[in-house]
C-alpha cells in the first residue's frame, strides 16, 4: 500500500483522545479513511438497520403523506439530469414510445412492459418528502405502479431475495464501465405499499431531469435508493456479482446499503 | 518535593474521591464521541452547507449559508470532502454516544446523583454573586470546592439535557424514523427545522466544552485532570473552617 498516512493535528488529537488504542486500527498511524477503520465503523450500519426495521415492522409504517399545498415549488434534480447515453437519447427522442421496461431474473414470467402497460396497472398516488443524503428535502406528488404488482405479474421465484434496478444513466465515466447507475432493495421495501415505479410527478409525465420515463420511489429511505431512468428490473438472490458488490452505485462508493438515516 | 513540604502535606491537604469509576469511564467515552461526532458532523453539514426551518429546503433564502465551501477542511472528519466516510464516523459514534449516555443517565437518575446538580432556591439567589466570583476567576477552596456552584449546576444540567434533544433532532432527519414516529417531525416543526436545531444544539455544546475546558485550566488543571482520571481530588484543609 503506497498511500501516505498524514497525521494532522486534529487527527492526532482524536487519536490521543481515543487512548491511542481504539481508533488506531491500522497500526500506529491514524487515518480516518483507512479500510480497517471503515470496516469497524460499518458495523454500526447493521445495528441501525436492525433497530429501524424492528421499529417499522409492527405497524408496516407508511411514510407521511403531505397535502397538495405542501408540494415544493422547486424540486432539486440530483445525480444525472440529462443522460447522454445514446440508447437513452434515442428512446427519449420519440417520447419513450418504443421503450420497454424489462422484468427478469428470478421470475417465472419475464415481462416487457410499455408505459401504457404500466399505466394499466392500478396506480398509487402519494405526496411525499424526498430526503437527500446531502441533507436537503423537497416534497412532490408521485403517481406510479406499485412495484409488487409488477413483480406479482412476473411471478417471483422462491429464491428471490432482492430486486435490482438497472438504469440508463452513466453517472461516472470509467474504463471498466461500472459507472452506470443501479440499485438494489430487499423484499421488505419491495413489498411496501408506497414503493412504486413512478411515471408521473406533480400530475405531469416524469421529466428527463427527474428520471423519465420511470423512477423508483422507496419512501422510507434516502434519495439515492430511488434510481431514475429505470430500464430493467431483476429479481436476484444476492448482489455480490453486481458492480463492485455493495448493492448500488453509491453503495459501491462507500455509502450505506441501508439508507434509512 | 522538599522535606518541609512533605511534612506539611498530611495536615494541609485532603484527598477526596470525587468522581466514581463509572462517571470517569463515561466521561472519557463521551469526550471521544463528542469530537468524532462534531467533526464528522461538520463534514456532513458541508454536503449542503446551509440551514433553514420548515419541512423542506429553501434553496433561495436559507436561514444560514456557508456556501459554497462550508467549514474548513481542518475542522472536518475526514479532512477531505467525503460525505460517505463522514457518515460512517458519525453513525458509529452516535451509537457509542447513545449507549454510553444511557448508562450515565441511568446512574445519574436512578441512583439520585442528579441531586448534586439540582440548584436549590438559595443557589438561584446566589447567581449574581457567582457570576462576579467567576469573572474575577476566584474559585472556592477547601470543602466548598467539592460542591458544584450554581453556575456549574446550571451549565452541566443544560449540557446533559442538550444531548437527548440533539439525538432526537438527529433521528428526525431519518426518513425511516419519521415513518415509525410521525410525531417527532411535528415536535421539531419539520425535517429541515430538525436539521437546524441539531446544528444549534451542537453549537451550544461546543460553547459549553470551550468554557468547560477553560474552567478546568483556570481552577487547577492538574488537580482537575487527575480527578477525572483517578477520581482523586485534592483540597486544602486549612480552608475547612473558612
Amino acid at each position: 500500500m503506497t498511500r501516505e498516512t498524514k497525521l494532522t493535528r486534529r487527527e492526532t488529537l482524536l487519536k490521543l483522545l481515543a487512548g491511542g488504542g481504539a481508533l488506531s486500527l491500522s497500526g500506529c498511524d491514524f487515518d480516518a479513511r483507512s479500510p480497517a477503520a471503515l470496516a469497524v465503523l460499518e458495523s454500526a450500519e447493521a445495528l441501525t438497520r436492525t433497530v429501524q426495521r424492528a421499529l417499522l415492522a409492527p405497524r408496516q409504517a407508511l411514510a407521511h403523506e403531505y397535502r397538495p399545498q405542501d408540494i415544493s415549488s422547486y424540486f432539486r434534480p440530483n445525480g444525472s439530469t440529462a443522460p447522454d447515453d445514446p440508447d437513452y437519447q434515442d428512446a427519449a427522442a420519440n417520447g419513450f414510445a418504443d421503450w420497454r421496461l424489462e422484468v427478469g431474473g428470478l421470475v417465472d414470467n419475464p415481462l416487457k412492459l410499455s408505459l401504457a402497460d404500466l399505466r394499466a396497472i392500478a396506480s398509487r398516488t402519494q405526496i411525499t418528502r424526498h430526503d437527500c443524503v446531502e441533507g436537503w428535502s423537497c416534497i412532490a406528488q408521485w403517481k406510479g405502479a406499485p412495484l409488487m404488482s409488477v413483480m406479482a405479474a412476473a411471478r417471483l421465484k422462491r429464491e428471490a431475495r432482492f430486486i435490482a434496478f438497472f438504469c440508463a444513466d452513466t453517472l461516472e465515466q470509467s474504463l471498466d464501465g461500472d459507472g452506470r447507475y443501479y440499485e438494489t432493495i430487499d423484499l421488505i421495501d419491495a413489498a411496501h405499499p408506497q414503493t412504486i415505479l413512478a411515471y408521473e410527478m406533480n400530475g405531469a409525465p416524469l421529466s428527463v431531469e427527474h428520471g423519465a420515463p420511470l423512477r423508483l420511489r422507496v419512501e422510507r429511505q434516502l434519495g439515492y435508493k430511488m434510481p431514475k431512468y429505470v430500464m430493467r428490473i431483476e429479481a436476484i438472490d444476492g448482489f455480490a456479482t453486481l458492480g463492485r458488490g455493495r448493492g448500488g452505485f453509491w453503495e459501491d462508493r462507500g455509502y450505506e446499503w441501508y439508507a434509512g438515516i | 518535593m522538599s522535606a518541609a513540604e512533605r511534612a506539611r502535606r498530611p495536615t494541609a491537604q485532603l484527598v477526596v474521591l470525587r468522581h466514581s469509576a463509572l462517571t470517569r469511564v463515561c466521561h472519557a467515552i463521551n469526550a471521544v464521541c463528542f469530537f468524532a461526532l462534531l467533526m464528522s458532523g461538520l463534514q456532513i453539514f458541508n454536503a449542503h452547507p446551509a440551514l433553514n426551518f420548515g419541512q423542506t429546503t429553501d434553496f433561495v433564502r436559507p436561514l444560514l449559508s456557508l456556501a459554497p465551501n462550508g467549514f474548513p477542511s481542518w475542522a472536518t472528519l475526514p479532512e477531505a470532502q467525503d460525505l460517505a466516510v463522514g457518515r460512517r464516523w458519525h453513525f458509529f459514534f452516535a451509537w457509542a454516544l447513545v449507549l454510553n449516555g444511557a448508562v450515565y443517565l441511568s446512574d445519574l437518575l436512578l441512583r439520585g446523583r442528579i441531586r448534586r446538580l439540582w440548584p436549590s432556591a438559595s443557589d438561584l439567589r446566589s447567581i449574581p454573586h457567582a457570576i462576579v466570583e467567576h469573572a474575577r476567576l476566584r474559585f472556592p477552596k477547601g470543602e466548598a470546592a467539592l460542591r458544584y456552584n450554581v453556575l456549574q449546576k446550571l451549565a452541566y444540567l443544560a449540557a446533559i439535557a442538550a444531548f437527548p434533544l440533539l439525538i432526537l433532532a438527529g433521528l428526525t432527519m431519518s426518513p425511516a424514523i419519521d415513518a415509525a414516529f410521525p410525531g417527532l417531525v411535528d415536535l421539531f416543526g419539520g425535517r429541515q427545522s430538525a436539521r437546524a436545531i441539531h446544528f444549534l444544539l451542537a453549537s451550544f455544546l461546543v460553547a459549553f466544552v470551550a468554557v468547560h475546558l477553560a474552567m478546568v485550566v483556570l481552577s487547577g488543571l492538574v488537580n482537575n485532570v487527575v480527578s477525572m482520571i483517578t477520581g482523586r481530588y485534592r483540597i486544602e484543609e486549612q480552608d475547612h473552617d473558612a
